[in-house]
């Protein structure tokens, strides 16, 4: 046996060493669809509890939407439970065509290339397009995904300060001498839930002749008026070159990703984006339950108004109850605690409040910038809101921290 | 030399990973990378940096989190590739 007991020693002190650092990750288990209302068992054995759910991507409470499972069961029933392919072999069915094109009307964008994730898009999109004379300048905090997939290619790359477009402008000036430069950003960023301001990017990527990718897997569905996304937000739909998103999140809460945009860029990436060569095709019900949302986010702007409503409603009562959270405008609202015990404590504690919701703290978020990251839902009503603000003022009262900025904070508690 | 080097690095660090309202004390011992300062993903702007202002290639195999942590160490490893 090649698994020796020295191996598994090793292994199990590398667990140790997580565990060590504050940053294993529980196991947690839903016993319920998705929504806003779930039942968890946590700790694991533990008894199952009825709690509020405010940490899920489910931005339009798609998850368990009566006509999405309708139209995953129709999938089903009429294209199969799976295409054991790849989508250029014999993966590819109408309905990944329709749902391809329905995403490229809806974001404005030339063609669309449907991946098994975004995390997948993210990965495959950049060695398929760009070469060692190239190079990428990325914010700062993009997701992990578009990292991953930045060092998984031969360009260069540079980064610049999170949303500081002096700071972009000065990379852009340092690398004219490259083939193509292409920008990268989040259109929401998830930690943060601040908007990159796409119009002033945009504007020096024309003035430096450099083509510009936004991944708007926390915005597609309900950022901008009807809801396309943050380049609808800011106003320059024609001007973004590639977008990057997920049906896993607003779009739905399945899985499934895509690579939309120019289509010369989109052909690239059918030809030699390997998640896409080599990972199997979207699953039928999930596409056909996609093309339903699409016809849902289309007909009508009621969920992503709700959303808007909720989201302006929670920031509102969490402000007045004194906690301190980022200032933005997206249904991602961070409560912000500094110190990693703090949050970790406090998320414990709405736990037994009846309120689901996490603490994060570096490295997922840098040192020093510990939250707890709320995320709202149309799925949410008034009531569910009213009653997490009131598990916030609640154990917000019990660490001594309502009314306290960040240096309050810090100073009772420490970075 | 060596001193001029140490502010010039220290100069861009500061420039470039320290926000005004960060409040930060950044010395030539300072951890860099594992105080969260310097993420591993942005450290690539320090070594475009280094190679480009000293004339130097740093191998990736080099270039890694430890020696980047302290304006001290990178300039311990700038100094071994002029040669």
């Amino acid at each position: 046996m090649a698994y020796t007991e020295k191996a598994r020693e090793l292994f199990q002190k590398d667990i140790q060493t997580i565990k060590d650092k504050g940053i294993y990750k529980e196991k947690r288990f839903i016993c319920s669809p998705q929504d806003a209302e779930i039942e968890v068992e946590y700790p694991e054995g533990a008894a199952r509890e009825k709690v509020l759910n405010f940490c899920a991507n489910n931005y339009l409470g798609l998850s368990s939407h009566p006509a999405v499972i309708q139209a995953a069961h129709d999938g089903l029933d009429q294209r199969g439970y799976g295409m054991s392919s790849v989508r250029f072999i014999c993966g590819t069915q109408d309905i990944h065509r329709e749902l391809q094109d329905r995403v490229s009307d809806f974001l404005g964008m030339e063609d669309t290339l449907l991946f098994p994730s975004c995390m997948d898009a993210n990965s495959g999109v950049f060695e398929s397009i760009m070469e060692q004379e190239d190079v990428i300048i990325a914010d700062r905090l993009i997701h992990a995904s578009l990292v991953d997939g930045i060092r998984l290619c031969s360009a260069q790359y540079d980064t610049f300060k999170h949303m500081d477009m002096k700071h972009l402008k000065k990379k852009l000036e340092l690398h004219q001498d490259k083939r193509h430069v292409l920008v990268v950003t989040d259109g929401v960023f998830s930690m943060d839930g601040d908007l990159a301001p796409l119009d002033e990017m945009c504007a020096l990527c024309d003035q430096y002749g450099a083509m510009i990718l936004v991944d708007d897997s926390h915005a597609s569905g309900f950022i901008g008026k009807t809801g396309r996304g943050t380049h609808e937000h800011f106003n320059v739909i024609d001007k973004v070159d590639l977008i990057t998103t997920t049906f896993g999140k607003g779009l739905g809460g399945a899985s499934g990703g895509c690579v939309s945009g120019r289509k010369e860029l989109v052909e690239l990436c059918r030809q030699k984006a390997r998640p896409y060569l080599f990972s199997n095709s979207m699953a039928p019900p999930i596409v056909n339950a996609s093309i339903k949302v699409i016809d849902l986010v289309t007909s009508s702007t009621e969920l992503r108004d709700k959303l808007e409503w909720n989201a302006a409603y929670f920031r509102k009562g969490i402000e007045a109850a004194g906690l301190a959270v980022r200032p933005g405008n997206t249904p991602i609202v961070p409560v912000m605690l500094y110190n990693a015990k703090l949050a970790n404590d406090m998320s414990r504690d709405m736990y037994a409040e009846g309120i689901y919701v996490i603490g994060f703290f570096f490295p997922v978020v840098p040192a020093g910038a510990a939250r707890i990251r709320v995320q709202l839902s149309a799925a949410h009503t008034k009531e569910h809101i009213d009653k997490a603000v009131a598990a916030f003022r609640k154990i917000g009262e019990k660490y001594g921290i309502l009314g306290l900025d960040k240096k309050g904070i810090i100073e009772k508690y420490g970075m | 030399m060596a001193e001029e080097m140490k502010d010039m690095i220290l100069e861009y660090v500061v420039d470039e990973y320290v926000d005004e309202d960060d409040d930060l004390d950044v010395t030539f011992n300072t951890p860099l990378i594992s105080s969260g300062i310097v993420d591993s993903f942005s450290m690539v702007s320090l070594k475009v940096f280094l190679e480009k202002k000293f004339k130097i290639s740093l191998p990736d195999s080099e270039a890694t989190p430890e020696a980047f942590d302290t304006v001290d160490r990178i300039c311990t490893l700038v100094r071994k590739h002029q040669g």
